[in-house]
């Protein structure tokens, strides 16, 4: 059995406290400290031809055939030699297009390390690195509070500024959507047409509230927007079940009724701030009158890098507009 | 002597196979026409249950499109409305029982009940309406465990059940009549196990239809709209506890409300009505509305 605590973005560990002292967007600036043996990776299969690699770190979405591999996210650097590991038991084929949600590291960390395990004899060139252009802007300026200057060869190398971009891979097209100001201001989701799988990056984390990160675009009507395309673009099999299924940015396999719970969850709270807001109430007040009390025993946290606390000063500074 | 050896059951188990029509003799006016709004009396909900059901608005069900056709989740399709059939897999190499299949008439919802001994799906795996589940003996009565189940209502008034809760049943047959005790952990709202029961009779004669169910959004609505009431905004709270008589804190839910000590506590704040006045009667889906003498 899976311990689930490394599929939520590794609560519990070094990895997290040291994101808890430092504050979210450093927190994501950093590479963090981990021993990738003892991490443990799982490859689940997903449907069609899409698998789930699971671990410390995002969800890494891998799609096999006969034209290579293609991966959604590439979780740590530290990782990739092992993530590399499991997906060889997939395919030998070279990695011929990598898309990253954002710009996070537990997403983005291992694009350079991954883009070379990835060539093989067979490629004609590096992977082809897709991520919506304000990611490469997040990559290519200042860091957050100063943090170290992120390696050209950590960019990607293929950015859209358009809604969608597609392409067409191992016999079936891929639609690669921009989700704006959602998570950050440069989040994609990744539909596999064929395969009928979504894969959405941290604009849905099933389990946790979440991330708003504010100081790189994120915020909360955007998020929910992102769910509501995410809502439109899956449809379920029989009686609300099945049909399409999403990968989340961390956590379990999900499918379209999932997504609208959480949705629901995000809209109520969205509208109770909103209310709170007008009347002219601090943070201070809405934190004392504990808005999220009906949904903390499902998706909040005490502890960890993003509690609950800090999802309500987000949500509060996004939608009031105070810094 | 041979043939007569080569029937017996493996383990003296009982067959629940057939069409079984539900008894509504428990819980009628909550299983029929649906719970009153803020009635959360036998549940032992935390306060944030009893908050995701205060601020619950009815319209939920018809303005989030999704939820047209949402079923009855796996522990309460026994209670819903509706026509059993229950069935046997069986391995035709080693005549072992593989699975119980079970279909209900609401939202045509099916289930298989694992007897083989297979394992829980990990943590990872899709979580589904009714859940996966497995079963196991204990004597004549079936005792099943199911997990992996997806958000969804403990009671239709918004009192939510979380994706984190298991539940266990004791399926026992008495001749024509079937028993079927469930009882559901949910370590995000509730702060002891619900134990409810159901009873069913057996109608070899039953013929359950097809329900169906396609999504048709009526009203012109914002794209993503939640229909929801403010935290302290919900008007209807109350009505249950004035119609029978009873302290509102007596309805809020929660473990003490459940057990006989806490008569003891209202005594004196209990004034039903002189007479009754709503669900009178109540005991098939023909004759249980809220007029019903």
């Amino acid at each position: 059995m899976m311990d689930k605590h490394r599929l939520s973005h590794g609560r519990g560990s070094v990895f997290a406290l040291a994101m808890l002292m430092a504050g979210v967007a450093q927190c994501f600036a950093q590479p963090p400290q981990i021993n990738p043996d003892t991490v443990q990776l799982t490859m689940a299969p997903v449907q069609g031809s899409v698998y789930v690699l699971m671990g410390d770190g995002g969800n890494i979405t891998v799609q096999v055939g006969k034209d290579g591999v293609m991966l959604v996210d590439t979780g740590f650097a530290q990782l990739a030699p092992k993530a590399m590991a499991e997906i060889r038991k997939l395919s030998s084929g070279p990695i011929r297009w990598i898309v990253i949600t954002h710009v996070h590291t537990d997403h983005s960390g291992g694009i350079a390390a991954m883009a070379k395990l990835g060539m093989t004899h067979e490629s004609i060139g590096p992977p082809r690195i897709v991520a919506q252009s304000n990611v490469l802007n997040r990559m290519t300026g200042p860091q957050p509070n100063n943090g170290p200057k992120i390696p050209e060869e950590e960019w990607p190398n293929d950015e859209y500024f358009l809604p969608t971009k597609d392409f067409f891979f191992n016999g079936e097209a891929v639609v690669v959507y921009h989700v704006p100001d959602a998570h950050t201001d440069g989040d994609s989701i990744v539909f596999f047409r064929r395969s009928d799988v979504l894969s959405t990056g941290d604009v849905f984390t099933p389990g946790s509230y979440p991330i708003i990160d504010l100081s790189r675009g994120g915020s909360v009507d955007g998020e929910i927007a992102a769910l509501n395309k995410i809502i439109d673009i899956t449809v379920p099999a029989r009686y609300q079940e099945g049909g399409t299924i999403v990968v989340p940015g961390h956590g379990r396999l999900c499918d379209e009724a999932d997504v609208v719970e959480y949705r629901n969850m995000l809209t109520i709270i969205r509208d109770r701030f909103r209310d709170m807001i007008k009347k002219g109430m601090t943070l201070e007040q809405v934190k004392a009158v504990k808005p999220t009390l009906d949904f903390d025993t499902e998706y909040g946290s005490t502890t960890g890098f993003w509690t609950t606390d800090m999802f309500i000063e987000a949500v509060y500074k996004s939608l009031s507009g105070k810094k | 002597m041979l043939s007569a050896l080569l029937v017996l059951p493996a383990f003296a188990q009982v067959d629940f196979t057939g069409e079984w029509a539900p008894l509504y003799h428990e819980d009628g006016p909550e299983r029929l026409p649906g719970p009153e709004l803020g009635d959360y009396t036998e549940l032992p909900i935390n306060a944030a249950a009893r908050m995701a059901a205060d601020t619950y608005d009815a319209d939920r069900i018809s303005v989030v499109p999704e939820y047209q056709c949402r079923p009855h989740g796996g522990d309460y399709s026994m209670r819903g409305l509706g026509n059993l059939r229950i069935w046997r897999e069986i391995d035709p190499i080693s005549e072992k029982l593989v699975a119980f299949h079970t279909h209900l008439l609401a939202w045509d919802s099916e289930r298989t009940v694992w007897m083989d001994g297979r394992p829980h799906p990990p943590d990872w795996a899709p979580h589904t309406w009714q859940g996966f589940s497995t079963g196991v003996w204990d004597g004549n009565m079936l005792t099943i465990t199911t997990t992996h189940l997806k958000i969804n209502y403990m009671r239709r008034n918004g009192v939510p059940r979380s994706d984190k809760a298991i539940f266990t049943e004791h399926w026992t047959r008495h001749g024509d009549y079937l028993t079927v005790v469930t009882v559901i952990e949910d370590p995000v709202y509730l702060t002891e196990p619900l134990v409810r029961s159901d009873n069913w009779y057996l109608d070899p004669g039953q013929n359950i239809g097809v329900f169906g169910c396609e999504y048709a959004p009526e009203v012109p609505r914002p794209e993503g709209t939640v229909p929801n009431h403010l935290p302290g905004q919900n008007p209807y709270l109350k009505e249950f506890a004035d119609w029978y008589g009873l302290p509102y804190e007596a309805t809020r839910g929660g473990s003490e409300t459940m057990y006989p000590e806490y008569q003891k506590k209202i005594a004196g704040e209990y004034h039903p009505p002189e007479k009754c006045s709503r669900y009178c009667k109540c005991t098939s889906l023909f004759d249980c509305n809220v007029t019903s003498k």
